[in-house]
């Protein structure tokens, strides 16, 4: 009984330390928000998740095209709309991100790391 | 050491309600240093519960019995890894079991996306946490473990059908599944309340609802062939309300799972994926509540108690605030893009999610009718096998057709000529198969017939879809064969692992068909040296021999097998008496022919002191494809749940774009 208790109460201890640890580790912080997306991110985010969702399925129909899953024709009526959305989701991101030169199909060249 | 598990379950309880308290405050305050916090307390509740675990698993070994859970579930005799079992076996072990998978679930979620989605951890935590607090308040206050006793001699024994090598395997498997569930619905919850409705949440979680669908899946065909061995009635599924409860929310994943491909490539179905990830959290308690309340009569259940009431309200507040907070967010979860053809893939995901919520909408009335009836009229109307049957084949066989159809029309539209292109020799396969099977004989079961066509038409638009693509892969310059089979599966897992476990989905329904709509089945009593026939094969009743091991008498009748010329050995069947449990359990015989799938299947129903035994006994065509299709069905979801290396740069590349840390 009185290992028990002993037992329980070092576990009791040991749970309020891990609990307390962003608090001892810093207890006086330069800040204490939370950093989120703002709009401007989040409305980048939504253009990155278009783009890849265009340049994913214009992959898928190629690839179809060239099992012959999809025809001729389909893979004609098809590949025109999503070449344009693809396009359009690439023209907006770049627009919404004047001054950086990177490429916009790969994201590479962005800014990294900002929130660390 | 009751006294530390008490304890280690009150932190528990103290650890998640923290969690949910301050991580509700933190996400709505937008503290830092608070969320961690919070954060933290969630990962530390995990390793309380572990120790909770940990101490009630050494009492079961100890043969403890001074533990009233241990009394009551095990006994001395009992081996060691029904022992190991007898934790999830009764109703406080298995609440305990849920607690620990729950908590360890949300520990790892949150830390394998506490960074690369952290503003929706943030509102994933109180949600996670507001389960746990379920959960610990019952293993704390209502079905606690660790309540001792003065120990008796022996305990009371563990029910002699779950002392089974299944058991050690099925029960995990499906809370691992009623679990799982737990993490696309906390990340929906933690989306909706934060107002993240990008397709984070769809990717954080996609893993997870797959390995979940997975266990319940893989747990499902156990429980089935535990029930075809140890219950010995001559079936694998009964439409048993606790097998139903795990059917159901598999159902709703499995739409889930369809329909979110909808919403990745089409953006469509936001407000749907979000109501079907509910439904299968829902529908995974209500499971655990029919399972565990005692609230209707099942050979699985086995146990009545108190804690129907609690998960009841659970239930009711966790559909309400769900359905609240979708109703709030209705706006911001609205489709930029629209349905533009019905004869097109996603029109195809769509009705297959319609006909799956069919079939899980009526085997849930099936299920709540006697509690309805009984409650109106105070008398509980069962409904029997013809109404899950009759619903099987309405919704189930357009189904199956379904998942051949599907995968090969385009997105967006198709045109008829390219479906007619495409479905030609997938057609001539099914017609063909279907006259061959009349002209064999087969059209004694119309549904029968059906689902072996349907079941050709699908195998046949599977290997045309894996030829054309290692041809395709091969054509791109892969080197051989071989390699561009590897590399079309390794370029698009999802993909293809799906087509495995349509191919899975294929082979069980033929099992089903086979088994169920061709079996033949005889019965008669037989004194020693008299015979039976059924289709085709000879059973000569030879001896009747009783044997004693650690925890029970076996008494076994032993049949000659012939078949023709053929001697096909001998079989065994009979019934157990176990010494402690005071029960006796049907202890079937069978001779499966692993060339053909067939079993031969032996129950000794009666045995006369005379020595007389009455037998049934059954043939089952193809029932073996059941149990090979979750072999497979276990491959494709491993296909499925790999990590895909292209996938993850992508994602890294997207969230680095906008500023969030490359690492997940």
């Amino acid at each position: 009984m009185t290992i028990a208790v002993v037992l329980a109460a070092a576990l009791a201890v040991v749970c309020v330390i891990l609990v307390a640890l962003p608090f001892l580790r810093e207890p006086d912080p330069e800040t204490d928000v939370l950093d989120e997306l703002d709009e401007g991110e989040r409305r980048r985010l939504e253009l990155l998740e278009s783009r890849d969702r265009a340049l994913s399925a214009l992959k898928e129909l190629e690839f179809d095209h060239r099992t012959g899953t999809i025809t001729d024709d389909d893979y004609r009526e098809q590949v025109g709309p999503l070449r344009r959305e693809a396009a359009t989701a690439l023209q907006s991101l770049q627009r919404d991100t004047p001054g950086t030169h990177g490429d916009a199909s790969t994201g590479e060249g962005r800014p990294v790391g900002r929130r660390t | 050491m009751p006294e530390l598990g008490r304890a280690a379950l009150v932190v528990t309880l103290g650890l998640s309600t923290y969690a949910l308290v301050a991580g509700a405050a933190a996400a709505h305050l937008g503290r830092r240093r608070l969320a961690h916090s919070a954060q933290n307390a969630l990962i530390a509740a995990f390793l309380t519960t572990l120790v909770a675990s940990l101490i009630l698993l050494a009492a079961l070994l100890r043969h403890d019995f001074s533990f009233t859970y241990v009394a009551r579930t095990t006994s001395e005799a009992l081996p060691t890894a029904y022992t190991v079992s007898a934790f999830w076996g009764g109703q406080e072990g298995s609440l305990l079991l849920w607690l620990l998978v729950l908590t360890a679930f949300g520990a790892a979620a949150v830390r394998l996306n506490r960074t690369w989605a952290r503003d929706l951890i943030v509102w994933v935590v109180p949600v996670f946490a507001a389960v746990a607090v379920f959960f610990s308040f019952l293993v704390v206050a209502v079905a606690s473990p660790f309540t001792t006793q003065a120990p008796p001699p022996d305990g009371a024994g563990m029910t002699p059908s779950l002392q089974n090598p299944y058991m050690l395997a099925h029960p995990p498997l499906l809370y691992l599944g009623y679990v799982g569930l737990t993490v696309p619905f906390a990340f929906a919850l933690g989306a909706l309340l934060s107002g993240r409705l990008d397709e984070r949440w769809l990717v954080a979680t996609r893993r997870w609802t797959l390995l979940a669908w997975a266990a319940l899946g893989i747990g499902q065909l156990l429980g089935a062939h535990w029930a075809y061995v140890e219950v010995g009635w001559g079936g694998y599924y009964a439409w048993d309300p606790v097998e139903n409860a795990a059917l159901m929310p598999w159902l709703a994943a499995t739409a889930f799972l369809h329909s979110v491909m909808i919403q990745e490539k089409r953006g469509m179905l936001r407000v749907w994926n979000v109501l079907l990830v509910i439904l299968a959290f829902s529908l995974s308690l209500f499971g655990t509540f029919l399972t565990r309340s005692g609230v209707v009569n099942s050979i699985h259940s086995f146990t009545q108690s108190s804690i129907g009431p609690w998960f009841l309200a659970f239930i009711g507040v966790t559909v309400a605030v769900s359905l609240g907070l979708v109703f709030w967010r209705l706006p911001q979860l609205r489709s930029p893009t629209r349905l533009e053809s019905p004869i097109s893939r996603e029109a195809a995901f769509l009705y297959n999610n319609l006909l799956l919520l069919a079939l899980c909408l009526a085997i849930l009335w099936g299920v709540v009718y006697p509690m309805l009836s009984e409650a109106v009229r105070g008398e509980a109307v069962v409904l029997g096998r013809s109404y899950y049957d009759f619903f099987l084949r309405v919704f189930g066989l357009p189904l199956l057709l379904l998942m051949g159809i599907g995968p090969l029309v385009a997105w967006r539209r198709a045109s008829l000529r390219s479906l007619v292109t495409t479905f030609r020799w997938p057609t001539l396969v099914a017609l063909a198969t279907g006259v061959l099977l009349l002209v064999l004989g087969a059209g004694s079961s119309t549904p029968g017939l059906v689902a072996y066509t349907f079941s050709a038409f699908v195998g046949a638009t599977i290997v045309m879809e894996f030829a054309r693509g290692t041809r395709a892969r091969k054509a791109l310059g892969a080197t051989s064969w071989p390699g561009a089979f590897a590399s079309l599966m390794s370029r698009n897992r999802r993909r293809y692992g799906g087509y495995v476990v349509h191919a899975s989905i294929v082979l069980l329904a033929i099992g089903i068909a086979g088994s169920s709509a061709f079996d033949s089945v005889a019965e008669s009593k037989l004194a020693r040296g008299q015979s039976l026939e059924i289709g085709g094969y000879t059973l000569v009743y030879r001896s009747l021999d009783e044997r004693q091991t650690a925890n029970a008498t076996e008494i076994r009748a032993t049949l000659d097998v012939t078949r023709g010329d053929s001697d096909l050995g001998t079989l065994e069947a009979g019934k157990n008496a176990y010494t402690i449990e005071q029960q006796v359990s049907n202890e079937v015989g069978i001779r499966s022919d692993r060339l053909t799938g067939e079993d031969l299947f032996v129950i000794a129903e009666q045995i006369d002191p005379d020595g007389s035994v009455y037998f049934r006994v059954f043939v089952k065509p193809l029932v073996n494809l059941i149990w090979l299709a979750g072999l497979v069905f276990l491959l494709g979801s491993a296909i499925t749940l790999w990590p895909d290396r292209r996938e993850q740069r992508r994602l890294v590349a997207r969230a680095e774009a906008v500023g969030l840390p490359a690492t997940r």
